[in-house]
């Protein structure tokens, strides 16, 4: 299947999608803001739309409307909680906003499914290209914030009493975020970002207590899942993002039936 | 002379200040809202101070002010003889929320590793010198057994330890405790002030240890310190714990009573302290 130019994009793109949507979603399981992931990708959809409506690429609407987002969620914080209603409305209005920057943009309906279900198999050079450079630039600014930022995850009182910035820390994670939430929905799409950048970090959490192994484990599924995905669409002709979701779901629950003989012992031995 | 000075930057200690904390009349608010005023204290290198009072009396406020975080709106706070930012990295904390850390997915060595250092910027890559203080901790709390466990595996007493092993990192040389007793079974409770006192004595660090009943303390504090609408006393058990010093302070008739070892501290309508032992939210 490698002899296909789009096919070896594909992997190639995936890949660093995935290599980012690991390694961020696994801090993002860790301080447990999965919904501020799925939020920002909803808020995409208005700008990958309108981005397609006034003749750029959707990547870059996208990655305009999570990482304004993001900054506006760093900074409201903790005024967030407590507000679900307040925030859904919100992304309510982003959704409706999409849809009528798709219904203005009518030369084609299969914008509408590739900027919602993702579709790996048609990525260009050009995409490509940016999710390199984004997918770097995103490495590299997670490397910078990831002590402060484990650090003001699990003892946020104790960071900031020992000098870390928790409202700077949060800020820039989120950026990091929304870089990572417009990369992911190249790979599966605005509605399904959640399964790759979630699932595989949340399964690696509970098969390993361990810091950087758990780390790497959440990079690895979330590559063999997206490459999985790829593969098995080659040979069924089902959508790539069929299978990386369903792979993701798979992955998960099995993380269960590993951790339970080892809590049967545990009770054992307590 | 520059040997020396290279030495003392090497190990971080600052010349040898008179005091560990002193507040010289400061006062302390939340927003507009005055929680102490005019607190003065100097609290000695090495001293083991318990600090008592009912919810909202301001404890866990005075320990975020000497910690830097909420600068007083009048009068001044010094740590070692510096500002307390200036300071901060000579304290080790143990807050109050802590709910959420048995939830972690995290075995309980990275979580303790994670305060290493963990203000700079930069991977989380602990080093050797850094598992070394990581693995002193542990073992100054007797806590080199949990190591590898997750935390959601962990007793209330066992959590304890390894929070008190986090606010060791980094050999501080003032430990401000908030409320560790709370939610820990009396047996637990004795075993965590038991071994307070043994790292104190071991590595003569100053001592803030606020709680609800000064009876589990009376036998390791060296003094106290009281507070109640918004006035500190501070000084030996027998110079505060009176019905003088109490009464002026909680603007009631209080009476101390004396009950074999322990201090029954009495107000018109019943114990001061039963009320205080239900928790904030």
């Amino acid at each position: 299947m490698l002899e296909y130019d789009f096919m070896r994009t594909a992997f190639m793109a995936g890949g660093v999608a995935a290599v980012v949507a690991g390694a961020v979603g696994f801090f993002l399981v860790l301080r447990n803001l999965t919904f501020a992931g799925h939020a920002l990708s909803h808020v995409g959809f208005a700008g990958a739309t309108g981005s397609v409506l006034i003749g750029v690429a959707a990547l870059w609407g996208l990655l305009a409307f999570t990482v304004a987002a993001a900054i506006a969620m760093g900074f409201l914080g903790d005024r967030l909680r407590n507000r679900d209603v307040a925030v859904g409305i919100v992304l309510s209005l982003a959704l409706g906003l999409g849809v009528l920057f798709l219904y203005l943009y009518t030369t084609s309906a299969g914008a509408a499914t590739a900027i919602l279900f993702g579709n790996l198999l048609g990525v260009d050079r050009a995409t490509l290209w940016s999710l390199f450079g984004l997918s770097a630039a995103t490495v590299l600014a997670l490397a910078v914030i990831s002590r402060p930022l484990l650090f003001a995850t699990l003892e946020p009182e104790l960071a900031e009493a020992k000098g870390v910035s928790l409202r700077l820390v949060s800020v820039l994670f989120l950026i990091v975020v929304a870089v990572a939430v417009a990369e992911t929905a190249q790979v599966v799409g605005i509605l399904l970002v959640f399964a790759l950048m979630v699932g595989p970090a949340a399964a690696s959490q509970r098969l390993t207590s361990r810091l950087w192994p758990g780390l790497a484990l959440a990079i690895v599924l979330a590559v063999s899942e997206t490459w999985g995905g790829i593969a098995l669409a080659y040979l069924t002709d089902c959508p790539t993002t069929f299978w990386i979701v369903l792979l993701s779901c798979l992955v998960y629950f099995a993380s269960f039936v590993k951790l339970a003989p080892a809590r049967a012992r545990a009770r054992f031995a307590g | 002379m520059d040997a020396l000075a290279a030495r003392c930057a090497r190990s971080r200690a600052r010349p040898l200040a008179e005091y560990a904390i002193e507040l010289d009349r400061a006062t302390l608010a939340r927003g507009r809202r005055i929680i102490l005023e005019e607190v003065h204290a100097a609290i000695r290198p090495g001293e083991f101070i318990g600090v008592f009072g009912p919810n909202g009396s301001g404890k866990t406020t005075l320990l975020r002010a000497i910690l830097g975080l909420l600068p007083p709106v009048a009068g001044e706070i010094r740590l070692f003889g510096a500002s307390p930012r200036q300071s901060a990295r000579f304290a080790g904390y143990l807050p109050q929320q802590r709910a959420g850390v048995a939830d972690l997915p995290l075995r309980c060595w990275d979580f303790v590793a994670s305060a290493w250092q963990g203000e700079h910027w930069g991977l989380p890559l602990v080093g050797r010198r850094g598992r070394r203080h990581v693995q002193q901790a542990l073992e100054l709390v007797e806590a080199e057994t949990l190591a590898n466990r997750r935390l959601s595996q962990l007793s209330g007493g066992e959590l304890q330890r390894l929070l008190l092993a986090q606010a060791l990192l980094g050999e501080p040389k003032l430990l401000l405790l908030d409320e560790p007793l709370i939610s820990l079974d009396p047996r637990f409770q004795g075993s965590v002030i038991a071994l307070i006192k043994r790292v104190q004595l071991a590595k003569g660090i100053a001592v803030l240890f606020t709680a609800h009943d000064l009876n589990p303390l009376l036998g390791v504090m060296d003094r106290v310190m009281y507070l109640g609408h918004g006035h500190a006393a501070i000084g030996t058990v027998e110079e505060v714990v009176t019905d003088a010093v109490l009464s002026r302070l909680y603007d009631t008739s209080i009476e101390v009573l004396r009950v074999k070892d322990r201090i029954l501290v009495v107000a018109g309508h019943g114990p001061v302290e039963t009320e205080a032992h239900r928790h904030d939210a």
